[in-house]
């Protein structure tokens, strides 16, 4: 009973996690639309004194658009339509089809010829007012974000006309990334003049342009070069070392896919002392309950995922509780038997996947707030899908942690696995438990599957291409010990990555088999083994 | 009081005598029927006899995994890799037979390499020239992988499931490193193309023919060494391993070494059946290592009943015989049916068609005897 | 021409099947008993994640003797047979066969061949094999691979079989699958095993665990008339076995011996006694 009750509590969680994650924010408040066309009107006037004015006007207003309707206008690339006085942003002016954008909100509007358009025309004098102005006018927004953006465009852009006024906004500055970024910008400009102690404000600065700049300097001769020269080592140890955390982000991401495959896994071989050769396949149902439920959804491939959680978990869990009952339990006792009859079991679920389907690999949609990545500096940035599923697998292995360790279900479990007939003579339905923890290590694939497809194609061959893998894990951290598996996982994943720089991908995935198979005849056992004479 | 224990001689035995024989028969019929002349009802065509070539190359694998896991215990899911490494060593042979005749015409070179733009035959591929060395490597190449990963892996004691995953990682390995150019095995399109073996056509008629009758002799050979093996002292050991490896360690056998001689011998013959294989069929590439055709040919075994060696031959041409029709009729069905197949084998069939046989004679003896009691 | 023939007949020569090559001939010394016992184990401890399972043990035993092995559950009985046989190796301290064999830097084949046969507590018999299969499997001689391929019965190894099949009576089953005998039988089997390696020293871990009293009878029987022949250790739980065979008995207690005497002067120490508490006091009495 209790065990029913802690399994309700699973799906429960496991539900809330994907609606959590499918409420994206979308809210964000659109400009006072009144005040912009204001703003616009007053640009396209005669008197190009008025338009001085209304440009300073704009400048100091707070409008969100304001940066990129300077630069339009700079270039000439703010108009007006003849056909119904619709202020739009020419975003390329080559060719003779142009495409255009509302300027206020932002719409994409098509294309336009030349004729159907006026420009909003400017003087050389307007001109170069607006040179600083475009420039710096994001400088002064409340939204540090936009701050930051702006001041990354000014690096490499700083000249005369908006170097002073880049130094009073960097005096006023609060923001620390912003200060850095308005720093380098105004220290390249200040090398280019021929400053030696601008050097001194670029260093450590990641931005490939500072590099640029230092790199003719430091071929030269003389002190300054070798003040560039120093500048420049320290950044490329910072760079390495950057770099090397990305590595170990996609070692542990890569880990993080290894550990989802193999906990189930761990379960089915580890604790139960089963071996299911068709727990690739489990997983290649998850991530095809993933694709059939956006295909059911579409437009809507957050909910769709969030829903495919749960639902990922309970087909692979009705397939495995299927194979239980209807193979392996007549096996009990022939692990060589049963290695190969799972595996037949893996070829039919692969072919009716590929007859139900097809044979072609398919792609599930990642949403909006899975794609892009979390720039922590500009030579690192975590892509946000591969850390959805470190995190993901995190939860999941934790949540496992608890069933395994504190509920009734666990007792049972490893009542069971370890005396059948005594466990059973205490009143321990052993058959109840067997389905039960079977259903619980299919279903983790079903969820592996579900992870896989946010970041792989969905194919009829991709549970293959994990079940050596998954294997590999489990024996390697140790048989029946998740955590051991968990630090496999991680360890293969943060080594596979590190070796595939200098060796590739394919040799990578080689040598880790390789030494894997060579570790395994040292300890047989595993990393971390158990001991005794419970062990024989 | 003992005399019936191990008194026939290897020829006197009656599963021996009948596998021989059923050989002998098969291998002269097809080649005489092949000799008649086209459009004769009892014409067998050339393609035909390859096919069958084909399917006794499958069946002395076969018998070699019987060795190893019906006798000893062991399940290899990675004997496709001997095989395949027996067909690669003959298949290096064949290629330096071409000569100047490849598409780019180098003298010295295979056409993948100069494809590659690569200027030096690689030092492994010297010697590959000579039949006699290649065929030393036919044997030497999976002896010597199934000597260093059969010591390491019985000297550790890993045995059981754990020997079967790490022998599938094994053959798995080995597909991705043969898929890879650099390897210097021509990637994914393996080798091909080949034109001359010993200095005959390999695609002419005769040639065929003998390497029907080369296939079937090495079948009977390698089936005569298991069973000189399985009938011996040493046989018996097997089984003795297989039931009870602590006991036969206690009884002061080194049970390592056993495990080692006849892994590396099963290998062998493996290494054997591969370099017939290719010349057949005609091309080896890496798919020959996937563990998929691995796990395949243990199906084979299992079907035809384990621990038989003759069961293991039925097994591999029955399979194969049924992979053929399906996969000519209706191939999307093959891997419903051969699933099915590795299902039904282990839950309803475990001593395969063999267990039926001999239950079949089984019941006819003790319904003769009980004639015999009445009379 | 000569010459090829004199190089054929050196080839022949090395690959004579009979040929011994001296470097592949076993350094093995006969087991030295005249200094002292046969098997001497000295302050040997050994433990599992934390658990002593042997807490400095000593033991001797002296050639051709008869011991019994008694203690309650988790004594240590079937971890000190592992050491012995070098199937566990304890932490610390020493284990001799004889003045010359250390047996802990020997594998199981080598203490096997040694001389010391063991029983194990299930009896374990190669089912798939017929009773003189097991036997001739046991018998002592060349176990090496190509040795063992090459072997033939001959009349002296039949005797032998014969012999042992008598002792053991089992020789109306030799026939038979050994899985097919019954659970003493297969017991007797295996004890059968252990003789045709002609062993020093035979370990017995429970012989008569759920045997009939007849067939006790005849266990003791057998095992009374094979110590002389060689030493054979019983370990066992049934006390009235203990005492129809028993000459000399050893009590373990947490890893350690607590005492060790005839059955009477062990069964009255109150040391014993307290450690029996908990079990049925007949059976001590």
């Amino acid at each position: 009973m209790i065990s029913r009750q802690l399994i309700h509590t699973f799906f429960s969680v496991l539900l809330l996690l994907g609606m959590a994650l499918s409420l994206a924010a979308h809210a964000e408040d659109s400009a006072d639309a009144s005040q912009a066309k204001q703003l616009l009107e007053a640009l396209d006037v005669r008197s190009y004194d008025a338009k001085g004015e209304a440009i300073k006007q704009l400048a100091q207003s707070d409008l969100p658009q304001k940066g990129e309707w300077l630069e339009a206008l700079r270039d000439g690339r703010l108009q007006r339509q003849k056909d119904g006085g619709r202020f739009v942003i020419v975003e390329s002016d080559q060719g003779r089809e142009w495409p255009i954008k509302d300027a206020i909100s932002g719409e994409e509007l098509g294309t336009a010829t030349r004729r159907d358009l006026d420009k909003v025309r400017i003087n050389n004098q307007l001109r170069s007012q607006l040179q600083g102005l475009a420039a710096t006018a994001d400088l002064d927004s409340p939204d540090t974000g936009r701050r930051e953006a702006a001041a990354k465009r000014l690096i490499g852009e700083v000249d005369e006309t908006t170097a002073d006024s880049v130094a009073v906004r960097l005096e006023q500055e609060t923001d620390g990334d912003v200060k850095a970024r308005l720093r380098t910008a105004l220290g390249l400009y200040r090398l280019e003049q021929g400053e030696a102690d601008a050097i001194d404000t670029l260093r450590g600065s990641l931005d490939p342009a500072v590099r640029n700049a230092l790199r003719p300097i430091a071929a030269g001769d003389g002190p300054l070069a070798d003040e560039a020269r120093t500048a420049l080592n320290g950044i490329e140890q910072k760079l390495k070392f950057n770099r090397w955390l990305q590595t170990l982000y996609f070692g542990i991401s890569m880990g993080s896919v290894l550990v989802l495959a193999a906990i189930g896994l761990a379960i089915t071989f580890g604790v139960m002392g089963v071996i299911n050769m068709a727990h690739g396949e489990l997983i290649m149902l998850g991530a095809y309950t993933t694709f059939v439920i956006q295909q059911l959804l579409p437009g809507q491939p957050g909910l769709a995922l969030g829903l495919s959680i749960p639902a990922g978990f309970l087909v692979a869990a009705a397939f495995g509780i299927a194979i239980e009952r209807g193979v392996i339990r007549f096996l009990k006792g022939r692990p060589l038997e049963t290695l190969l009859a799972t595996f037949g079991i893996s070829l039919i679920l692969q072919q009716l996947v590929r007859s139900v389907f097809s044979p072609l690999n398919r792609s599930v949609v990642t949403p909006d707030w899975l794609q892009g990545s979390l720039v922590i500096n500009d030579a690192l940035a975590l892509t946000l899908n591969r850390l959805a599923v470190i995190v993901f697998c995190l939860i999941v292995f934790t949540a496992l942690m608890i069933i395994m360790r504190r509920t009734r279900l666990g007792l049972e479990v490893r009542a069971v696995t370890q005396n059948r007939t005594m466990a059973r003579a205490m009143g321990v339905k052993a058959a109840r438990v067997d389905i039960l923890t079977f259903g619980l290590g299919s279903g983790i694939a079903g969820l592996a599957g579900v992870a896989l497809s946010q970041l792989t194609n969905v194919g009829p061959n991709m549970g293959q291409s994990y079940i050596i893998d998954s294997f590999m894990v489990v024996v390697f951290g140790g048989v029946g010990n998740l955590w051991g598996t968990l630090v496999a996982g991680m360890s293969l994943g943060i080594v596979n990555q590190v070796i595939e720089p200098w060796a590739g991908a394919v040799l990578a995935k080689i040598l880790v088999l390789a030494f894997i198979i060579l570790f395994i005849q040292k300890r047989p056992r595993g990393l971390f083994p158990q001991k005794g004479r419970a062990a024989e | 009081m003992m005399q019936d224990v191990q008194t026939t001689s290897l020829f006197k035995e009656r599963s021996t005598l009948l596998v021989l024989g059923a050989l002998l028969v098969v291998t002269v019929a097809v080649t005489l029927a092949n000799l008649l002349p086209q459009g004769h009802p009892l014409y067998v065509s050339t393609f035909t006899v390859s096919l069958l070539g084909k399917y006794l190359c499958y069946a002395l694998l076969a018998v070699a995994l019987d060795l190893v896991w019906g006798y000893l215990g062991i399940l290899s899911l990675g004997h496709g890799a001997f095989f395949a490494l027996g067909g690669y060593a003959m298949g290096m042979y064949l290629m330096r037979q071409i000569g100047a005749r490849g598409v780019y015409g180098n003298p010295e070179l295979p056409d993948f390499m100069v494809f590659l733009n690569w200027h030096e035959l690689p030092w492994y591929w010297h010697g590959f020239s000579s039949f006699p060395f290649a065929m030393a490597m036919v044997l030497l190449v999976p002896g010597a992988l199934a000597f260093v990963f059969g010591w390491l892996a019985f000297r550790s004691r890993v045995s059981g499931v754990y020997f079967s995953i790490i022998t599938q990682a094994l053959t798995y390995a080995l597909m991705l490193a043969f898929y890879r150019n650099e390897m210097g095995f021509g990637g994914n399109n393996g080798l091909t193309d080949f034109k001359e073996i010993l200095g005959a056509d390999v695609w002419a008629e005769d040639t065929r023919r003998t390497m029907f009758i080369a296939s079937s002799v090495a079948l009977a050979a390698g089936y005569l060494i298991c069973r000189a093996i399985t009938r011996s002292r040493l046989g018996r050991l097997c089984v003795a391993v297989r039931d009870s490896e602590a006991r036969t360690r206690f009884i002061g056998y080194r049970v390592e070494h056993v495990k080692l001689a006849v892994f590396v011998v099963s290998a062998m013959l493996a290494g054997v059946a591969g370099a017939l294989y290719v010349p057949q069929v005609g091309i080896i590439n890496p798919d020959q290592f996937s563990p998929l055709f691995s796990i395949e040919l243990v199906v084979w075994v299992a079907l035809g009943g384990r621990a038989t060696l003759y069961g293991a031959i039925i097994g591999a041409l029955v399979v194969n015989y049924l992979k053929t029709v399906f996969t000519g009729v209706m191939p999307e069905a093959w891997l419903f049916a051969l699933g099915g197949l590795f299902v039904l084998v282990t839950v309803a069939l475990p001593k395969g068609i063999a267990g039926l046989l001999r239950f079949r004679q089984g019941q006819a003896r003790t319904a003769a005897s009980r004639q015999e009691a009445k009379a | 021409m000569n010459k090829v023939n004199a190089t054929l007949k050196r080839v022949r020569e090395l690959a004579r099947p009979d040929r011994v090559f001296d470097f592949m001939v076993p350094q093995e010394s006969p087991v030295d008993t005249r200094h002292g016992p046969i098997l001497y184990l000295e302050d040997v401890s050994v433990s599992f994640d934390g658990f002593k399972a042997i807490n400095n043990l000593n033991l001797t035993i002296d050639d051709g003797e008869l011991r019994c092995i008694i203690g309650p559950n988790g004594a240590g009985k079937t971890t000190m047979m592992d050491i012995i046989t070098g199937k566990t190796r304890p932490d610390s301290g020493q284990a001799w066969f004889g003045s010359r064999h250390n047996l802990l830097s020997l594998s199981e084949p080598e203490i096997a061949r040694l001389g010391i046969g063991r029983k194990f507590q299930k009896p374990t018999v190669f089912e798939a094999l017929s009773v003189f299969e097991n036997l001739e499997l046991a018998m002592a001689g060349d176990k090496r691979v190509w040795a063992t391929f090459t072997a033939r019965l001959n009349s002296e190894s039949r005797g032998r079989i014969d012999e042992v099949l008598d002792t053991i009576g089992l020789a109306q089953e030799y026939r038979r699958p050994a899985g097919v005998l019954s659970h003493g039988q297969k017991q007797w089997l295996e004890i059968g095993m252990l003789l045709m390696q002609r062993p020093r020293l035979l370990l017995v871990d429970e012989p008569v665990a759920g045997m009939t009293e007849q067939e006790m009878q005849r266990t003791a029987e057998l095992l009374t008339r094979l110590a002389g022949q060689q030493s054979v250790v019983v370990v066992e739980h049934d006390m009235g076995f203990v005492r129809s065979i028993a000459r000399t008995v050893t009590v373990l207690h947490q890893g350690s011996v607590l005492a060790e005497g005839s059955m009477d002067e062990v069964s009255n120490d109150p040391k014993v006694v307290e450690v029996y508490l908990g079990a049925p006091q007949e059976e001590m009495a």
